[in-house]
């Protein structure tokens, strides 16, 4: 594939992601941040989401598993997942934690045991998603092309 | 760092101290700053940014105090303090305080950062002394209302400016905003009292939208207050974007 079809490709997996609302706008703002000072700004964020997601989604998880379940305690991790997904632009995790947290407030064991379910599966799709924009940014510059933006 | 005076405008001459207990927001915060060309030092708690700013615990606000400590990191000159409100132990706000209670670290302009829109605690903020308050995640369009603090503190440092209800109500509006679709472009207001007036007649004239009727009447609510508090007051501009 040469480097125009690859970045065809890019835009529309960019596009698509957007659409879909994996991403939105804040995502686009952390590409106005990387140039040549910073050339892997964004893959550098989204790598320390990655590690964040695991570590939280990990920390809710024990979190109700415990007898009683502590939600003040759940609440607090997913503030914390809600303000980085926000903060990267992963709009639909970022939706669920507020949903989530509202389970947290009412105290509803089912409620946010579905929600860390949805948020698993959010999580996953997105870094799927993401891994495969990268890969495909790899092989544009490995072609000696560039990376087109999001507008 | 002696060159202050005159580098004024340049801003990369500015430091700016950010304190986030978010690796993420810290990493983001730092890049925005450098890409508006200031210098920044990031630290994961209040704590950590009192201890940089060389604010010892006994610090009650006596003048001139002779800087025996060997933790005093006075030398290192920061000319901001960017901080997030929510985090574990000493918040954005009782570091706010902090700052503002002590004798040698008030004149630091003190921008608060939140996720949560919420208008009591922006006003608690800016009534403590804060300049600004952003929404998360900040953006570099929200930089630009930092200019014109940056810009003042150099110019202004150590004279007193006591009116200072009008940028206030902009900050506070302009959050309110920043979740509004705004189509309008507000004019840039000047940091010049009567120039502040004519824009302000400016923008109720040109202003179609009821926050100028509600700007006035709240400053008319507000106005005048006798500040018998001893920290100088700026009046700054907010820049509405």
């Amino acid at each position: 594939m040469d480097v125009l079809q690859l970045q065809r490709k890019l835009r529309e997996h960019q596009a698509a992601m957007l659409r879909e609302g994996f991403l939105d706008d804040q995502f686009s703002q952390l590409q106005k941040l990387q140039d040549e000072s910073s050339p892997d700004f964004v893959i550098e964020v989204v790598k320390m989401f990655f590690d964040d997601s695991e570590k939280l989604l990990n920390n809710m998880t024990r979190a109700l598993g415990q007898v009683p379940v502590d939600f003040k305690q759940v609440d607090a991790h997913v503030h914390q997942y809600k303000g980085s997904s926000a903060s990267v632009g992963a709009a639909r995790v970022k939706n669920v934690c507020a949903t989530f947290r509202n389970f947290c407030e009412t105290q509803n064991l089912e409620g946010c045991v579905r929600c860390l379910q949805q948020l698993q599966q959010e999580y996953s799709l997105l870094k799927n998603n993401l891994q495969y924009l990268f890969r495909l940014q790899e092989e544009i510059q490995a072609a000696g092309g560039s990376i087109p933006t999001i507008e | 760092m002696g060159m202050a005076a005159a580098a004024a405008t340049e801003s990369q001459q500015f430091h700016v101290l950010a304190v986030d207990d978010s690796l993420i927001d810290r990493k983001l915060i730092e890049r925005l700053l450098r890409t508006s060309s200031y210098q920044v030092t990031t630290v994961d708690s209040g704590t950590k940014a009192l201890e940089f700013l060389g604010l010892r615990e006994n610090d009650d606000g006596t003048p001139n105090t002779p800087s025996i400590s060997p933790n005093n990191h006075q030398e290192v000159e920061v000319n901001m303090v960017i901080t997030d409100y929510c985090m574990p132990g000493m918040t954005g706000y009782d570091l706010l305080k902090k700052i503002k209670e002590s004798s040698s670290l008030r004149n630091i302009p003190v921008v608060i950062m939140s996720s949560e829109n919420v208008p009591s605690r922006i006003s608690r903020c800016l009534e403590e002394g804060a300049e600004e308050f952003f929404l998360k995640p900040v953006r570099l369009s929200d930089l630009n209302r930092l200019k014109p603090h940056i810009m003042k503190r150099s110019k202004l440092k150590d004279q007193d400016q006591k009116q200072v209800i009008p940028e206030k109500i902009d900050t506070l509006l302009e959050v309110q905003k920043q979740h509004q679709p705004q189509e309008e472009a507000q004019p840039q207001v000047q940091p010049n009292l009567e120039q502040q007036q004519q824009q302000q007649s400016l923008q109720q004239n040109n202003n179609n939208n009821n926050s100028s009727n509600k700007r006035k009447s709240m400053e008319q609510s507000l106005l005048p207050e006798t500040t018998d508090r001893t920290r100088p007051r700026y009046s700054g501009i907010a820049t509405v974007v």
